[in-house]
This record gives C-alpha cells, sequence and structure tokens, in this order.
C-alpha cells in the first residue's frame, strides 16, 4: 500500500493521510487484519514528520477504523463502527437541507438562516422570554 | 501536560554597529516536533542560531535552550553535551580523514551509538578514507550530519544544512531529519527554502528584518488560513475588520485582499453587510503566507 501527501494542498497533511487509509479500507485494498507500516517508516517513506503519521493513526484509532497494539504497530480493525454513525450523519444532513431549502422559499437569505441556527445552538437562554 | 519548550527566548536583541540583526526577539520552539526557521538571507537566522548555541552574546534579552541559560558559560558548556549543531560552514578538521573525523568526534560523546555511526556511513556513502577538505559541499554536510545524529541528541540545530545540496541529497538530509525526530529528537532548522520546510515542518517560525512575522503550525496555515479578495461596486468602505484574525489588508482600486488566520466566515459577512458585491477565499500556500509577511513587515517599518 503506498501513500502520497501532497505539501502544497490547503489540508493538513495527517488529514491527507487520514482520508487515503480510510479510502483503502472502504475499496477493500486494505483489510481486517492488515498491517499498516511503522510511524518512522511511513514518515521516512513519506518525508514527512513523524508527528504527522502519529495524528493520522490516531484519529483513525479514535473513529475505530484502527487498533493500536503497543510494541507490534497498527492494524485495521475489524469491526466498522463508524458505519451506523455515518449513515445517521447523511440522514441529518438531508433533513437539514430540506429545512433550509423550505425557509428560503419562505424568503429567509442564507444569512438569516445561519443566524436563527446558531441562536439556537449557542445564545438559547432557557425559559427566557422577552 | 504542560512541557517547558526547548527553546524560548524574551526580547532576544543582536546589534551590529548600527545594524540590528536580531529585534526583540520572543521565540518559543516545542519539543519532538520539526521546526523551520524560514527567512530570507540575511533575515537573522544565523545570528539568532549563535546566540542560542551561546556562540555569540545578545545585546539584549534572553533565553533559554533545555532549560538552560544561553548567556552563561558553563550552562553553555553543559549544553552542548545535549544539543547538536550542524552549521552552514560546517567547519571540521581538514586534514583529518573521513573515519579519523568521525574516531576524533566519538572520543567527546558518552552516548555515541556505534550502530547508527555505521548505518549513516553505509547510507550516506562516504568515502572513508578521503581527507575532509576535499569532500564536496554535500559531502562535508552529510559528514556533519552523521556526526550529530550518531549520538541521538536531545536537540539538533542546523543552519540552512539544504545549501549547495543536490535535489538527491536533499531528499536524504530531510529523510535523515525525518527518521531523527521519529527517534525523539526535536529538530530546528534554519532555510531559506520554503519547499523543504513545508514538506517536513510541524511548526514554523518566520523571520524578517530579525523580526519574528510568522509563528504557526502547518496544520493551522494549511486548515485555517485564507486569502480573501472582496470586490466593492464603489471605493471600498472603510471596514471594521476582526483585527486579530487578519494578519494583511490591502486595498487595490475596488479590491480587498485580506490574508486571515482564522475565522473567515466573519470576515465573509462582515464583508457582505459592508455591501460587497463579491467574496472569494482560497487557500494560502506557504509561500503566498511568506511574501505576503515579507511585504507588510518591510511597509510597516518604512517610512508612510
Amino acid at each position: 500500500m503506498r501513500f502520497k501527501v501532497s505539501p502544497a494542498a490547503a489540508q493538513p497533511l495527517y488529514v491527507q493521510l487520514t482520508q487515503q487509509i480510510r479510502h483503502a479500507i472502504d475499496t477493500g485494498v486494505l483489510q481486517p487484519g492488515d498491517v499498516l507500516p511503522g510511524i518512522r517508516t511511513l514518515a521516512e517513506e513519506l518525508v514527512v514528520s513523524p508527528n504527522t503519521v502519529v495524528k493520522a493513526y490516531a484519529d483513525l484509532e479514535h473513529e475505530g477504523l484502527l487498533e493500536i497494539r503497543q510494541g507490534s504497530g497498527a492494524f485495521v480493525a475489524g469491526r466498522r463502527p463508524t458505519r451506523a454513525k455515518s449513515d445517521r450523519v447523511r440522514h441529518a444532513q438531508e433533513r437539514v437541507r430540506a429545512l433550509v431549502e423550505r425557509l428560503q422559499s419562505e424568503g429567509f437569505d442564507e444569512e438569516e438562516i445561519q443566524r436563527l441556527v446558531e441562536a439556537e445552538l449557542f445564545y438559547r437562554v432557557p425559559n427566557a422570554k422577552p | 501536560m504542560t512541557q517547558e519548550p526547548v527553546i524560548e527566548t524574551t526580547g532576544l536583541t543582536k546589534r551590529y554597529g548600527h545594524v540590528e540583526a536580531v529585534k526583540q526577539l520572543a521565540l518559543r520552539v516545542r519539543g519532538g516536533r520539526i521546526t523551520g526557521f524560514l527567512g530570507r538571507n540575511g533575515a537573522g537566522k544565523s545570528s539568532t542560531i549563535k546566540m542560542l548555541l551561546g556562540m555569540s552574546h545578545p545585546t539584549a534579552g534572553t533565553g533559554r535552550v533545555l532549560g538552560r541559560t544561553i548567556d552563561d558559560p558553563r550552562a553553555s558548556r553543559d549544553l552542548r553535551a545535549h544539543v547538536a549543531y550542524v552549521a552552514e560552514d560546517k567547519q571540521t578538521y581538514g586534514y583529518m580523514t573521513v573515519v579519523e573525523m568521525i574516531a576524533f568526534t566519538r572520543s567527546f560523546y558518552k552516548d555515541w551509538r556505534p550502530d547508527a555511526e555505521r548505518r549513516l556511513l553505509e547510507q550516506f556513502e562516504l568515502p572513508r578514507s578521503r581527507k575532509v577538505k576535499a569532500l564536496s559541499k554535500g559531502m562535508r554536510t552529510k559528514l556533519a550530519l552523521l556526526l550529530a545524529l550518531a549520538r541521538r541528541p536531545e536537540l539538533l540545530i542546523l543552519d540552512e544544512p539544504s545549501e549547495g545540496l543536490d535535489p538527491v541529497s536533499i531528499e536524504e538530509l530531510l529523510r535523515s531529519l525525518v527518521g531523527a525526530t521519529a527517534e525523539g529528537t526535536t529538530v530546528f532548522f534554519s532555510s531559506h527554502q520554503i519547499s523543504e520546510v513545508e514538506r517536513i515542518a510541524d511548526h514554523v517560525c518566520m523571520l524578517d528584518h530579525g523580526r519574528l512575522v510568522v509563528d504557526a503550525s502547518l496544520d493551522a496555515i494549511r486548515r485555517d488560513y485564507r486569502r480573501v479578495d472582496i470586490g466593492f461596486a464603489e471605493r471600498p468602505p472603510d471596514c471594521d475588520w476582526p483585527a486579530d484574525a487578519i494578519s494583511s489588508v490591502r486595498t487595490n482600486g475596488r479590491q480587498v485582499t485580506i490574508m486571515a488566520r482564522h475565522n473567515v466566515d466573519a470576515i465573509v459577512e462582515r464583508a457582505y453587510s459592508a455591501g460587497a458585491v463579491s467574496v472569494e477565499s482560497s487557500a494560502v500556500s506557504l509561500r503566498e503566507l511568506f511574501l505576503d509577511s515579507v511585504a507588510s513587515a518591510t511597509s510597516a517599518a518604512g517610512p508612510t
């Protein structure tokens, strides 16, 4: 498995690496039980800071896609606990999109909608009545 | 975990006659990372490094490297056991051969690693019996790097290490720095080559005319820094941009260009409420940020 990062791209290098590994797992190029290169090995191969590899592996472990075993490296995890979550996020996004479209058809502009959402999320005072 | 920075300076200043090479420098370098020290030739990088290593006295200000005060001769001697330095001119003893030079250096350090010495000697393909003075610039850099890395220093400081190297040697150099970091060495290297800093550095400190103009992680630059071009249909109004989020604002006719460090959404919102007719935000490369910082530092220092 070969990875590639582009220093000129607008995304942090660890994000680029995370996406490539995630994609390889999604497509089955990397499968449960497969071993990923060690941190030093991959850092030297890509000529990037080892911290880039550490961050990418840590994020993927957090997502449940990788298992880090002390002393023996990073493995592709057997389970895929993130699937159900990503389906739910996609479904929620569709509902938000529908709501935004309805508000727009009622004449609200993007900024107003954004302010309404932010007000709900960040500035809501419980039980406050004007 | 709060960790003391590996390098920390406050108000560090170096004056040569009337020339102020380093001005009020507040530098902080964290451990376990690769930090690129970027600046044009003559920006004050070497002057800073020499003060950090106790090779030159600050005109004003103080600093600590690995917890030791830089301007104290005894602490500075002690520091040399923990810091390796690859100088720009790679001063070594020209009359010695490569293996004599290695044996000579080895005798000074208790923490020397013969296995690393063998591996690097092979990897760098250094001619063992050639005299140091007959080595090419690239070979001399590799020898200096071998002498530094065979000790696994806590901190490795390099002054323009890629200067005069061919592309293959630069690749080997960068790979060695990455490998050293993986072994726990903190790397601080000066350079005027944007691309090599962009490739391996976790953090960048940009120096211009002796001043620190950018101090940011590469992740933050890639994720948060944006150039926002704002077009107006008439003379741009005086806008109250969020100052903490912005590194420069330039007006060119009806267009305003903003370099933002974060909070692009707030800037876009402010632009529209000020009557902007077009707003476009794009990623900022390290090159663009460097040129912008150097330009704004120059215009800020010059007469208005």
